[in-house]
């Protein structure tokens, strides 16, 4: 008794069948891929997860307070090619331009926030029509094809890592990134303002009443989001290098990565570790799918069967649990 | 005269806990059986094998003298069994008539025939005698207790003879309990047998003819109404006489910690109040007299718009429930469930809850404020939905207690709790009071709190009537609630 007990505080409700799956991808990716016998594989493949990890820590955010974040897939194009047009190659612009990029995040964030909470827009309306809005203007600004570059200090955070550490060499900047960022999401998360925020998914009423400040957490929310598309944004770029298309279909895998990580949609139940756990779970099946030679185009139909199958999933065991 | 319905030998088991142990149970055409005992002691459990709803591991069904067994509720319905639950199932946006006839609308040449429909349904209104309601009147336009005639014409409509309700007064106001009253005396006149599940002793006497006292899952007894007292009936349910239900009150009235002078609103007109420390202030009136909205006006849900406030002799201004919980002013709200607890987080983080979202950081011991309220340590991780209705109240205490509050405004405190319950809440009231806490309390339910309140404030038509001293009558009450007395 006294063991489930530990046991369910350790691991919120919803986590353990990630954590399983996950457990399970690995291993088999150590089966299938030579690279994955020693551990800068492992580090290779965390690397090329990092992005979408940090972008389903702020969708975490926003899906736990009850609502949707479709804008960051556009947002994180539109903050590379920002980043391309501002930078320009000039390396002494670098840090100015990611704080700009920053900037930029959490702007979109608070407008996606802000009329949600206050115009009373249904979020899942405003981040598609933010969506919409990010595109055009990024087709608009540069005409299909983007124009200026990037630094090479810009790219070292995406592409470039310590070396020299013992036993597994090099540690990407991303995987140290995204080590700071789970640390900060999970103490969050603990602390007043992230439990009050998880409450407001459940029973905005009841967090009202009980005199929380509903519409400034949810707004915080996105704004979150939008930092966290600027992060992904400053390591893709950095990592894939500057295209119009680089953020295409984000927003849509990293839904998923939050629902397969056991994050209840529209709110109240999940825990953002795993969120990220959910992300770095679809990162594995996808390289254990190119691994096993299955065609790159079945990504988003496998991404479309897990979205339905984790939250039908998740209505069974709530339904169960009523019983 | 044979029974309609006698279950013999019950039992039930969940998760190898007896639900039921070995429960007989007969209910009669035209009689009122009332099913009374504390929440878990198997009353639901029992209705829902009765319902089809459960099968009973052991133990026998029999029906108009034919021994029945329902796979499903819709196998009860036909056969003439229906449930009034407690929690409505009508689709607001959809007519009486729709709503009788869900899922089995009369069809003529291929369309609903709804002319049929609403004569059917008018013709079963007729019967219970109900005129207040037309057939095509949306179901939200109606009051809660015109809703749950629409549940019972939907039972009649399917010809049950055998209507159980559970805790049918729970979501009603003061007077519509009276149109229920009625309600039930035309259901037992025209010959239906009625299960009546409820936590009111007085309903429980004013209605049943025959009482079936459950606890733990067994029968503890079963006896005529007139051969039983409230007294005895209590006893049988926790094992403690009425009167010891209620604390001692106060000796000592400390100073004004709240004040109100010439509050008003759109609910409300000249509302003048002090609260003090260490007294417990009842505040009486019929449903829309404005109780509530008093409540809500202190505790800066619906903020007052004239008049002046004071907390502990400072003016100050409440115009949101932050604004208030900052001032000292706490609000157990009527909805424990819609309005005062996140359900699925857990324990911990509900307690925590206001504390979380108004002071921010700062840490206190769970553990032991759950214990001054008494819930049992070893719960704080576990989802509050699991929880007991008296539990759940329990927790929305602590929530409160974790903010050290100097007033608490305490609406309905005990609804759809049990009697042990109940007394758990009174104790914790009392011991806060006496803490320094101003408390006001509201209940519909008139013994309760006479039996709790230092004073009592009555209201009428959204102003103060008039105050009474402790152990004042119900009748006096009613008088300045109605305005008829003076």
């Amino acid at each position: 008794m006294t063991r489930t007990q530990a046991r369910r505080t350790r691991f919120a409700p919803g986590t353990v069948p990630v954590l399983v799956v996950l457990a399970v991808l690995l291993v088999a990716l150590a089966f299938v891929g030579t690279a994955y016998q020693q551990p800068a594989g492992y580090l290779a493949l965390l690397k090329r997860a990092a992005p979408l990890m940090i972008l389903a820590i702020g969708q975490y955010f926003v899906i736990v307070s009850g609502g949707f974040d479709l804008s960051v897939g556009s947002l994180v194009t539109a903050e590379v090619v920002i980043a391309a047009r501002l930078i320009d190659g000039d390396d002494s612009a670098t840090g100015w331009v990611i704080l700009v990029l920053l900037l930029i995040g959490a702007v979109v964030g608070l407008v996606n926030g802000v009329i949600t909470t206050r115009l009373l827009v249904p979020s899942f309306i405003v981040t598609l029509g933010m969506l919409l809005v990010l595109d055009g203007a990024v087709f608009l600004w540069t005409g299909g094809a983007p124009r200026g570059a990037l630094s090479d200090s810009f790219r070292t955070i995406g592409r470039q890592g310590i070396d020299g550490v013992p036993v597994i060499g090099q540690v990407p900047w991303s995987v140290v990134v995204l080590a700071v960022l789970v640390t900060m999401a999970v103490v969050f998360m603990r602390g007043p303002t992230g439990r009050t925020l998880v409450a407001v998914g459940d029973n905005e009423t009841a967090v009202w009443l009980g005199g929380g400040r509903v519409e400034r957490l949810r707004t915080l929310a996105f704004v979150l989001s939008g930092l966290s598309a600027a992060v992904a944004a400053i390591l893709l770029g950095g990592f894939a290098g500057v295209s119009a298309q680089v953020g295409d279909g984000l927003e849509f895998r990293v839904i998923t990565a939050v629902v397969l990580g056991g994050v209840v949609l529209g709110g109240g139940r999940g825990s953002v570790v795993a969120a990220m756990a959910g992300a770095l779970t679809l990162e594995s099946l996808f390289s254990l799918l190119n691994l096993l030679g299955v065609s790159g185009g079945l990504e988003s139909t496998v991404q479309g069967v897990i979205i339905i199958a984790a939250v039908a999933y998740a209505a069974i065991d709530w339904r169960r649990k009523r019983a | 005269m044979a029974p309609i319905v006698r279950m013999n030998g019950i039992n039930k088991r969940f998760l190898g806990v007896d639900a039921l142990k070995d429960i007989d149970l007969e209910l009669h055409a035209g009689e009122v059986h009332a099913l009374v005992g504390e929440n878990g002691a198997g009353k639901s459990t029992l209705m829902k094998i009765l319902a089809g709803a459960h099968r009973p591991d052991t133990g026998t069904i029999v029906l108009n003298g034919q021994l029945v067994s329902f796979a499903s509720p819709v196998h009860a319905q036909r056969a003439g069994i229906a449930i009034v639950h407690q929690e409505m199932t009508l689709l607001p946006d959809r007519s009486v008539a729709e709503n009788v006839y869900l899922g089995r609308e009369p069809v003529r040449r291929g369309h609903v025939d709804r002319a049929r429909m609403q004569a059917a349904t008018a013709d079963l209104l007729d019967r219970l005698g109900e005129r207040g309601i037309t057939p095509r009147t949306p179901v939200r336009r109606l009051p809660v207790a015109q809703q749950q005639v629409v549940e019972i014409v939907k039972a009649l409509s399917m010809d049950a003879r055998v209507i159980a309700m559970d805790e049918p007064t729970a979501a009603l106001a003061e007077h519509e309990v009276e149109l229920l009253y009625d309600l039930v005396g035309r259901l037992r006149a025209d010959g239906i047998a009625v299960l009546y599940v409820s936590h009111r002793m007085r309903e429980v006497f004013d209605l049943s003819q025959r009482i079936t006292v459950l606890k733990d899952g067994a029968l503890v007894t079963s006896a005529a109404t007139t051969e039983m007292t409230p007294d005895q009936l209590v006893r049988a349910m926790v094992g403690r006489p009425l009167d010891a239900m209620f604390p001692d009150r106060a000796k000592t009235r400390g100073p004004v910690r709240v004040s109100v002078r010439g509050g008003g609103n759109e609910r409300l007109r000249d509302i003048t109040i002090d609260l003090a420390a260490g007294e417990i202030v009842g505040l009486a009136g019929l449903q829309g007299a404005g109780r509530s909205a008093v409540a809500r006006a202190l505790t800066g849900v619906d903020p007052l718009t004239r008049g002046e406030v004071e907390v502990d002799d400072r003016p100050v201004r409440i115009r949101s429930p932050r604004a208030a919980i900052r001032h000292g002013i706490a609000h157990v709200t009527e909805d424990r469930k819609g309005e005062g607890l996140a359900l699925r987080q857990t324990v911990r983080d509900n307690t925590m809850l206001v504390r979380n979202a108004v002071f921010g950081r700062s840490r206190i011991d769970v553990d032991r404020l759950l214990g001054s309220v008494g819930l049992a340590a070893g719960r704080t991780g576990q989802e509050v939905r699991f929880l007991s209705g008296g539990n759940q109240q329990k927790v929305v205490l602590a929530k409160w207690l974790a903010v050290a509050p100097k007033v608490l405004v305490a609406d309905e405190p005990t609804r759809g709790i049990d009697v042990g319950a109940k007394r758990g809440v009174y104790e914790l009231l009392r011991e806060l009071a006496c803490s320094g806490v101003a408390i006001l309390m509201i209940s519909s339910e008139l013994p309760e709190l006479i039996g709790m309140s230092d004073r009592i404030l009555v209201m009428r038509d959204g102003h103060l009537a008039g105050e009474l001293p402790a152990g004042s009558s119900e009748e006096a009450v009613m008088a300045l609630a109605t305005g008829s007395g003076a």
